[in-house]
């Protein structure tokens, strides 16, 4: 399984590699390659151009400020895990991370990698839907900020134009003081997700929920923020009663089928993780509480 | 006409300048440009773990690597990690243990051992199995291997 | 049985330094000089007619040497098919394959042309622009509707879509079930997947235009059998073919097939006069390689009021695939293992191999006998599940006994002979794995378990298999002027470790190490006749041979020792390179000596009578095959919210008879297991209603990881054969034939408290929920 032939090109910086995507034909854009080399190798992509952006240091970057994580889209999903930064300020990244691939893709590939390849069920895409990231892109023309609820626009297809990159995301930060969980299936470790959840739950003094953001992969094309579900949550004690309604309405969200997945199974883990992800996050919230 | 560069790859120490093509893997090029047949591939889309080498340092599927990519870069394969002749402690707990039957994985399996020896010396089972997740074997259930991993960091720890 | 200090010990592996420093030569590491490579271009279709290909847009790519079709096969490979190796009256339709499509496809993936390139990157591009006229005809997907009367026909000349048809019999089952107490009836669906080695198939061919001979290495189980085919495409003499097998990563039976692809590169060879090489990719493997896959079983099983059984009978609908390349073979195998380790006095099963627009069914790790011993214990399951007993109780009940060995079982084997099982202790290996399960205590832990929510059971499998198989193994044991022993085999390793094994075996013969034993396989020019390695056949076979050749060859060093000073034999022994004085053990002859001696001096005749050199060649042949037996026991948990299977504990008892080397037999066993969990809860060839295959990557088709297979604790038994000179039996299938079942059975146990029962394999957690239903709900209910 060789790959087609192409023209090689690695651009130095990132006004560089928009200057190609601009100008060349049937080009694709090589970030870790754990997803774009195997579709090559099995020639399902024939790209004649292949511009690799990983000479391109300035999008491999890591900052904090106090509201929000900068990250940009060559950071390899290595570096996010070991950071000991986001392992504090933003756990529930480390948690999601937990799940994606194996130490050797883990060491290649790239979050915007990730981002633009838009697997359903990633679990870098998910944990992005739930903290409401943006997506900056990059062109010829300058750049453009994507709010993520924008940024899937069908199965495996960003909203990206054909002469954008995605330069980097901003993550905003989880309040330290919720309480937050990821879960989800897979059949085996490093798998993509059959169904994955995630959950941010805040509460008040009296523990009644306050804030509360979910969000479930894996039922169709991108992750899905059930608003209602949501909102069902806010003032509610973080209890059995409230999770299983949750849970309950989350079932009902629509699924696709594939040759190996039915659509009535999908809903069911979505309801079985979105309560096993809500009890996770209200016990982490809960522990805040009281500390 | 056919896409080339001109690169320098260090491979187990040793510097290799070749023109090759761009499309070549870097699986591909270790085995058949540099004849470093001990590097594995299995599958070509990146799940049996058989072309797991270090590319600075750290473990990669050399059939998800263009050679052209590694153009000034180091890579460590099968074939560096014993000194001349003897073999080092990660391997000789692969021979005591029954690590190997048919060896095909067994590269892959080494390097993938490596890094991971090399971050974690002290190692549980779980963390163990769960690093190797990323290497298929077919031959050994993996448990000989297992037993190999958590006799070479416990060799390696008292000084092997 | 003699005391050698090789035999029966834990000795580490030869073969190890050398794989663990990557020096490993598989197929793919052989480079030859002006060596061409070689890409398939494969039906698309299930079912095709094939037209016009039109070669010249892949010729015209610049380091493509050729594109050979049908057309340009030569006389001899177009006249025939592939050869059917396992001929049997009861394949009614004797299909098999051309070396490259004549006219018709019957499988996606089936070869079609074969292009030669600098490269495989150029083959492949070429490939691509190869065009071909195809025109799809109806597929058959299902073996059961292939059976319809209106069904699509897989070979459009055919009749029908059947293969062959038999029965298997022993006594009178309509009597024993007219009257029976119980009678239960079980339909049982199996699948099992592939052998995916982790090495693809691979060869390469070389011609010598002046003695019109070959050269061809490829990664098999047995070189001689290809050899066999390659005399009979070609139409060419012993002299003419030499067949390689190098270093060979993983074989589990596929690789023992006669493929097409095989002959195709040595006919490019032979076109071009340049070495060809052909490496299959992962894609490849999941079309283009034989595997096992879809049966169906319809059983019934009678038992008295105390759960003794009475007969089992029934159907059984085993899908072949598209061709029978090993015959009937495969499910005449499964059907002469259900019996088991169970007195079964009438028992029959009605057998119809039907073809599909798939790949070939050939054996893979089991052979046909993990798919009958699921159905023989979920028999079991359900008599212990009605009469409400112990499933371990209803086993203990029915076991054949120790001293009815050798014990008649009244049916043939697919060797031809009796299934007679030589020995064996039932009874004691179930208690063994039981014991060491921790069985008895298992209640309360279920118990326990369930009052926190958590769901445990535990799953028993019993297997009796047939090891060991003939026709015979050969080998030559020499010693060569060098005084050095090295021994041939036509046994072929891919993973075995026979270079330890069968060193271990002659090492003792000689009193030396085995580092001074070289032992080569694979060669079809260093010994004249061989058969292969699988069906866990080499240690009875090849160790025999080796035991055989090795005692010859020192008892003739003996005898020219003797001569050569003048004492008695029987005063003599070997040890450490020499022949010498018991009584004064400096005192002897190097085993160079004797060597030299041995093969007379040029102009002198040969002294003492003696034929020449210091060799003999042994061809072990079993009257039967040996019967080794085993024990499995499962222990799971099954979260009812998600229907994930995780395991608590794995116990695999067996009883292979006198082992050679105990941590080579572990590793089989407990390799052979964590195929069975692939088997049991993973591992699945999806089509689409096309029957086009769909799962053809590993992303897709799951292999078990290492976080997905248990930690295996062994027990061993050790009741020798009668039947070869060293006690031995098989050890390579066991741990694969007795795992599906126990899994199976011990997750049907974790959901009894919810009247689920399973007779199917592979199950996945989706199934498990929906077999649930409204339970799988739990805590969100």
């Amino acid at each position: 399984m060789k790959p087609a032939p192409f023209v090689y090109h690695d651009p130095r910086s990132l006004h560089e590699a928009a200057g190609m995507l601009a100008s060349l034909e049937n080009a694709r854009v090589l970030a870790g390659g754990q997803s774009l080399m195997p579709m090559m190798n099995f020639r399902y992509v024939m790209p004649d151009h292949l511009i690799d952006l990983n000479k391109v240091g300035e999008l491999a970057y890591l900052r904090f400020d106090a509201a929000a994580l900068h990250i940009g889209a060559m950071t390899r999903q290595r570096e996010l895990e070991f950071s000991a930064e986001i392992g504090t300020r933003c756990p529930l990244l480390h948690e999601a991370l937990a799940h994606v691939g194996h130490r050797q893709t883990r060491n290649r590939g790239t979050i915007g990698g990730s981002l633009c390849h838009l697997d359903p069920s990633a679990e870098l895409v998910n944990v992005t839907a739930l903290l409401g990231g943006t997506l900056h892109a990059a062109s010829q023309h300058g750049t453009r900020d994507i709010p993520f609820a924008e940024f899937a626009a069908a199965y495996m297809t960003t909203s990206l134009e054909a002469d954008e990159l995605l330069a980097g995301i901003t993550l905003p930060l989880p309040d330290r003081r919720h309480g937050y969980a990821f879960v989800e299936f897979a059949r085996r470790h490093g798998d993509f997700a059959i169904v994955a959840c995630s959950a941010l739950l805040g509460l008040d003094r009296n523990g009644d929920i306050t804030q509360a953001a979910l969000a479930l992969s894996g039922l169709g094309p991108a992750p899905v923020r059930p608003a209602l579900v949501e909102r069902a949550l806010i003032g509610q004690k973080p209890a059995g009663a409230a999770f299983k309604a949750a849970a309950a309405e989350a079932a009902k969200l629509e699924a696709t089928a594939d040759a190996y997945v039915t659509a009535a199974y999908r809903q069911h883990l979505a309801r079985v993780l979105t309560f096993r992800a809500l009890e996770q996050a209200a016990r982490r919230a809960m522990e805040k509480t009281d500390g | 006409m056919a896409d080339t560069r001109a690169i320098a790859v260090t491979v187990n120490g040793k510097v290799h300048r070749r023109e090759v093509e761009t499309r070549m893997t870097l699986a591909d090029f270790l085995r058949h440009e540099l004849e470093l047949t001990g590097t594995h591939v299995g599958c070509e889309h990146g799940v049996c773990g058989a072309c797991t080498v270090l590319i600075g340092g750290a473990s990669a599927r050399a059939c998800l690597l263009l050679a052209v990519q590694c153009d000034g870069e180091s890579i460590t394969t099968v074939e560096g990690l014993a000194a001349g002749e003897q073999l080092n402690a990660l391997q000789q707990a692969f021979q005591d243990n029954h690590g190997l039957q048919c060896g095909f994985c067994t590269p892959g399996m080494l390097i993938t051992l490596t890094e991971f020896l090399r971050d974690h010396p002290d190692p549980s089972e779980t963390e163990v199995r769960e690093v190797l997740s990323g290497n298929l074997c077919r031959c050994t259930g993996y448990q000989p291997i297992v037993a190999a991993a958590l006799d070479a960091a416990k060799r390696i720890r008292e000084g092997a | 049985m003699m005391a050698g200090k090789s035999f029966g010990r834990p000795l580490k592996r030869k073969e190890d330094p050398a794989l663990l420093r990557g020096e490993g030569r598989f197929v793919d590491d052989i480079h030859l000089s002006g060596m061409l490579h070689a890409a398939f271009v494969r039906s698309p279709h299930a079912h095709a007619r094939v037209g016009r290909i039109d070669k010249r847009a892949a010729l015209a790519v610049p380091g493509v040497h050729a594109v050979l079709i049908f057309a340009d096969l030569p006389e001899s490979v177009r006249r025939q098919t592939l050869p059917l190796l396992m001929p049997h009256p009861a394949i009614k339709q004797p299909l098999m394959p051309y070396a490259l499509a004549k006219d018709e496809t019957c499988y996606a993936g089936e070869p079609v042309a074969c292009v030669v390139a600098d490269s495989r990157y150029l083959a492949e591009d070429a490939a691509q622009l190869v065009e071909v006229d195809y025109e799809p005809l109806p597929a058959v997907g299902d073996c059961r509707a292939a059976l319809d009367k209106d069904a699509a026909l897989v070979h459009a000349a055919s009749e029908s879509n059947v293969a062959a048809r038999f029965p298997i019999k022993v006594g009178d089952t309509d009597r024993a079930f007219s009257g029976a107490a119980h009678v239960f009836r079980e339909k049982i669906y199996q699948h099992r997947g592939g052998a995916f080695f982790i090495e693809c198939r691979g060869a390469v061919a070389c011609h010598e235009a002046p003695s019109g001979s070959f050269t061809l290495y490829a990664s098999s189980q047995g070189p001689h059998r290809l050899k066999r085919c390659m005399l009979d495409m070609f139409d060419l003499g012993d002299h003419q073919v030499r067949v390689i097998t190098p270093d060979v990563g993983g074989g589990f039976g596929p690789k023992g097939s006669f493929y097409p692809e095989y002959v195709d590169i040595a006919v490019a060879a032979q076109a071009l006069n340049r070495p060809v090489k052909w490496i299959e990719d992962r894609r490849e493997n999941f079309l283009a390689t034989h595997q096992e896959r879809d049966q169906y079983w319809d059983m019934e099983i009678a038992v008295d009021r105390d759960a003794k059984i009475l007969g089992v009978r029934g159907q059984l609908i085993h899908e072949t695939g598209a061709y029978v390349p090993m015959g009937v073979v495969l499910p005449w195998i499964t059907a002469t293992t259900v019996p088991g380790p169970y007195v079964i006095p009438n028992y029959k099963l009605d057998v119809v191999s039907v073809f599909t627009n798939k790949i070939q069914t050939t054996p893979v790790r089991g052979a046909g006998r993990p798919e009958a011993v699921v159905t023989m214990e979920r028999l079991m399951d359900r008599v212990a599940r009605e009469l409400k007993l112990d499933p371990a109780e209803v086993r203990r009940r029915n076991f054949i006994r120790p001293e009815q060995m050798p014990y008649k079982v009244g049916i043939i084997f697919r060797d031809g002979r009796p299934v007679t099982y030589d020995s064996g202790d039932y009874p004691a290996c179930q208690a063994a794995a039981l014991e060491v399960s921790g069985y008895a205590g298992f209640s309360l832990r279920q118990a326990t378990a369930r009052a926190q929510g958590r769901y445990l059971g535990i799953g028993i499998s019993n297997t009796v298999e047939a090891t060991g198989l003939g026709p015979y193994e050969s080998a030559t044991v020499r010693i060569s002027t060098s005084g050095r022993i090295v021994v041939y085999t036509g046994a072929t390793p891919q993973g075995q470790s026979h270079k330890t094994t069968l060193a271990q075996i002659a090492a003792d013969q000689f009193g030396v190490d085995i580092k001074d034993v070289a032992v080569v396989t694979g060669d079809t020019a260093t010994i004249a006749l061989g058969i292969g390695t699988f069906a866990a056949r080499t240690a009875v076979n090849a160790g025999s041979s080796v035991h055989i050749a090795a005692a010859e060859v020192a008892a003739k060093a003996k005898k020219i020792a003797a001569g050569m000073m003048e004492c008695l034999e029987d005063d003599l022994e070997l040890a450490d390179g020499f022949v010498r004085l018991k009584s004064a053990p400096d005192v002897g002859k190097s085993l160079r000596e004797i060597a030299v001696k041995s093969i007379g001096m040029l102009g002198f005749s040969m002294a003492g009578g003696l034929p020449p050199g210091l060799e003999h060649t042994a061809h072990f042949t079993p009257e039967q095959s040996v019967y080794a037996n085993g024990t499995h026991v499962a222990e799971v948990e099954v979260d009812i919210e998600t229907g994930a299977v995780s395991f608590l504990r794995y116990t695999a008892a067996h009883d292979c008879g006198r082992v050679i080397n105990p941590m080579v037999v572990d590793g089989q066993v407990v390799g052979g297991v964590a195929h069975g969990v692939g088997n049991a809860l993973y591992e699945r060839m999806v089509y689409d209603e096309n029957v086009q295959p769909v799962s053809t990557n590993f992303g897709e088709y799951l292999m078990p990881l290492a976080t997905d297979v248990p930690h295996v604790d062994l027990v061993h038994l050790e009741t020798p054969s009668p039947l070869n000179p060293l006690g031995l039996k098989g050890a390579g299938e066991g741990g694969t034939i007795g795992s599906i079942a126990a899994i199976i059975s011990a997750v049907e146990n974790a959901l009894a408290p919810f009247g689920v029962t399973l007779a199917e394999a592979p199950i996945s957690p989706q199934r498990i929920v929906e077999l649930l239903g409204s339970h799988a709900l739990g805590r969100t209910r």
